[in-house]
């Protein structure tokens, strides 16, 4: 009893403070480059999580387009985009967080795309579905720790 | 230790068994039950901006799933050509005739070689028309029969036997005069970034073509090879239902099989395989 009413207070609490220092997809504002300078939320990134975002099919499935041979045991690795091997290397942790929230904004009219935006499609779908959803209603394509997650993953690759 | 170093050479071994898939199209040629000559790779018509040569989706594919191609007795999809030869001779609707009664027998046929033409611009209505709509207008208007569902078996059968007919013939759809503003349409279709990927057909199809999307390789998306016998379903797939499924996996909202879009985008899809043999039935994975 007392023990649930500390877990419901605990959560009342804590998700709204957690959630006020995420940065809502909206409100992201990239430099000239298309850097991100700043965290998209208060929590670090957690590179283990970052790892599992990225090889994920039904997550990020970053592999469908990169190779990573830092992952030799995730199969089929596509090739639509560079390897990412000594990406950190390359690029700025700023540059990457960029990269990955909205690619367009460093590489004009790239393939990839913008994981961290909800807004500006052309007949947007619920999902693979193949029914179209309410603008409203679109989330972006990872969560803003999710991006974080992978960030600090692709910081480890270094060559 | 010695653990230790296998492990690293087996990783070694898987990255380069991804680097072997990622392999350009094979140097292949095929010829169907020894016998008629398909062209899988030719110069791109003049149209195309961004292309020099097209090929066929059948040299993306592995070896076993070619060669299934290679010989009528081992391709699935025969079956269902199989069982619109039937179709074609029997009787239906008010009218009480078949479309052998109007077209004559299969072998005979004054309808072979309709497959490269098609899509194609029908006067009486004013509008351009997919094979699919061109045998339904002959089941509603000269046989007095039901429309069949656009992407269903029927429908699908009787378009795997039209292709079957025009087997080894050019495509060779016409672009302008009448159809040139549903090309123009259809154009604009096929480079439109669409769903919450932002991918056109052309980002996969033209930019692409020859690399790996995670266990695809991928292929010029042409249509000379439809209806395709996909071993992934174990069914015969229409030209729509593969838009759909590629729209579809952009996370978009899809258009419907038989729709103005889907019908200008075949247009489109199919003038960029000018040249190209009609295929089908194909087997693709
Ligand atoms: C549909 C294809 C596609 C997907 C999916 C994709 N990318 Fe990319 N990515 C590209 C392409 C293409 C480029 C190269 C940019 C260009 O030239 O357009 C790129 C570039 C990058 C770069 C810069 C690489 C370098 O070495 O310069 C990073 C980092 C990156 N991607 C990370 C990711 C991550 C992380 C994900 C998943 C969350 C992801 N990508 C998903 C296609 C993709
Ligand atoms: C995200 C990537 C992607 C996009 C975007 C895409 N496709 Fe595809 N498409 C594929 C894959 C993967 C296959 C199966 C392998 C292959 O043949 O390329 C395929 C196959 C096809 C085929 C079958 C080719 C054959 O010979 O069997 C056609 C036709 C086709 N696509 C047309 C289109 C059209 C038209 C569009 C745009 C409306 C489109 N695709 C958009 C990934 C894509």
């Amino acid at each position: 009893m007392k023990r649930a009413y500390f877990a419901a207070l605990a959560a009342t609490i804590l998700a709204p403070a957690a959630l006020a220092d995420v940065v809502a997809p909206g409100d992201v504002v990239f430099d000239e480059a298309g850097a991100l300078e700043t965290s998209l939320t208060s929590q670090p990134g957690n590179p283990e999580e970052g790892a599992k975002v990225i090889s994920t099919k039904s997550i990020g499935n970053c592999v469908s387009c990169h190779e990573i041979g830092a992952m030799p045991d995730v199969p089929f690795q596509g090739n639509i985009g560079p390897a990412l091997d000594g990406v950190a290397d390359r690029w700025s942790e700023a540059e990457i967080r960029g990269i990955v929230a909205n690619a367009k904004k460093t590489y004009d009219g790239t393939m990839m795309p913008a994981f961290y935006k909800v807004d500006g499609f052309i007949r947007p779908g619920e999902g693979y579905t193949g029914k179209g959803i309410a603008e409203a209603d679109i989330t972006p394509l990872l969560t803003a720790q999710q991006i974080e997650d992978v960030v600090a993953y692709l910081a480890t690759l270094k060559e | 230790m010695k653990f230790k170093a296998m492990t690293a050479l087996a990783g070694l071994l898987a990255i380069s068994a991804v680097g072997a898939a990622n392999a350009d199209p094979v140097e292949d040629e095929l010829v169907i039950n020894d016998e008629i000559e398909i062209v899988t790779r030719t110069a791109a018509p003049e149209h195309m901006e961004y292309i020099d040569e097209i090929m066929s989706g059948w040299l993306f594919r592995e070896d076993d799933t070619r060669d299934m191609e290679r010989d009528d007795f081992d391709n699935p999809g025969m079956l269902a050509v199989e069982a619109a030869m039937e179709v074609w001779e029997t009787a239906d609707g008010t009218e009480g005739k078949s479309c052998a009664d109007c077209h004559g027998s299969v072998e005979e046929a004054d309808i072979a070689g309709v497959r490269a033409v098609y899509p194609k611009w029908h006067e009486a209505s004013g509008e351009v028309r997919t094979l699919e709509m061109a045998i339904n207008d002959c089941r509603t208007e000269q046989m007095g029969a039901e429309p069949w569902g656009y992407t269903s078996a029927d429908l699908t059968n009787m378009s795997a036997l039209m292709s079957y007919m025009s087997r080894g013939l050019p495509m060779n759809v016409a672009i302008d005069g009448p159809v040139q503003a549903t090309w123009e349409r259809g154009k604009e279709i096929y480079y439109t970034r669409y769903g919450q990927l932002e991918l056109a057909c052309a980002n996969c199809h033209e930019d692409n073509y020859g690399n790996m999307i995670r266990a695809d390789h991928l292929s010029q998306g042409q249509t000379n090879a439809f209806p395709a016998y996909r071993l992934k379903d174990a069914a015969l797939v229409p030209i729509h239902k593969r838009f759909q499924g590629c729209i579809r996996d952009t996370r978009a909202e899809t258009f419907s099989p038989g729709s103005p879009e889907f019908v200008a985008l075949e247009l489109y899809v199919a003038s960029r395989g000018n040249g190209l043999s009609v295929e089908g039935p194909s087997v693709r994975n």
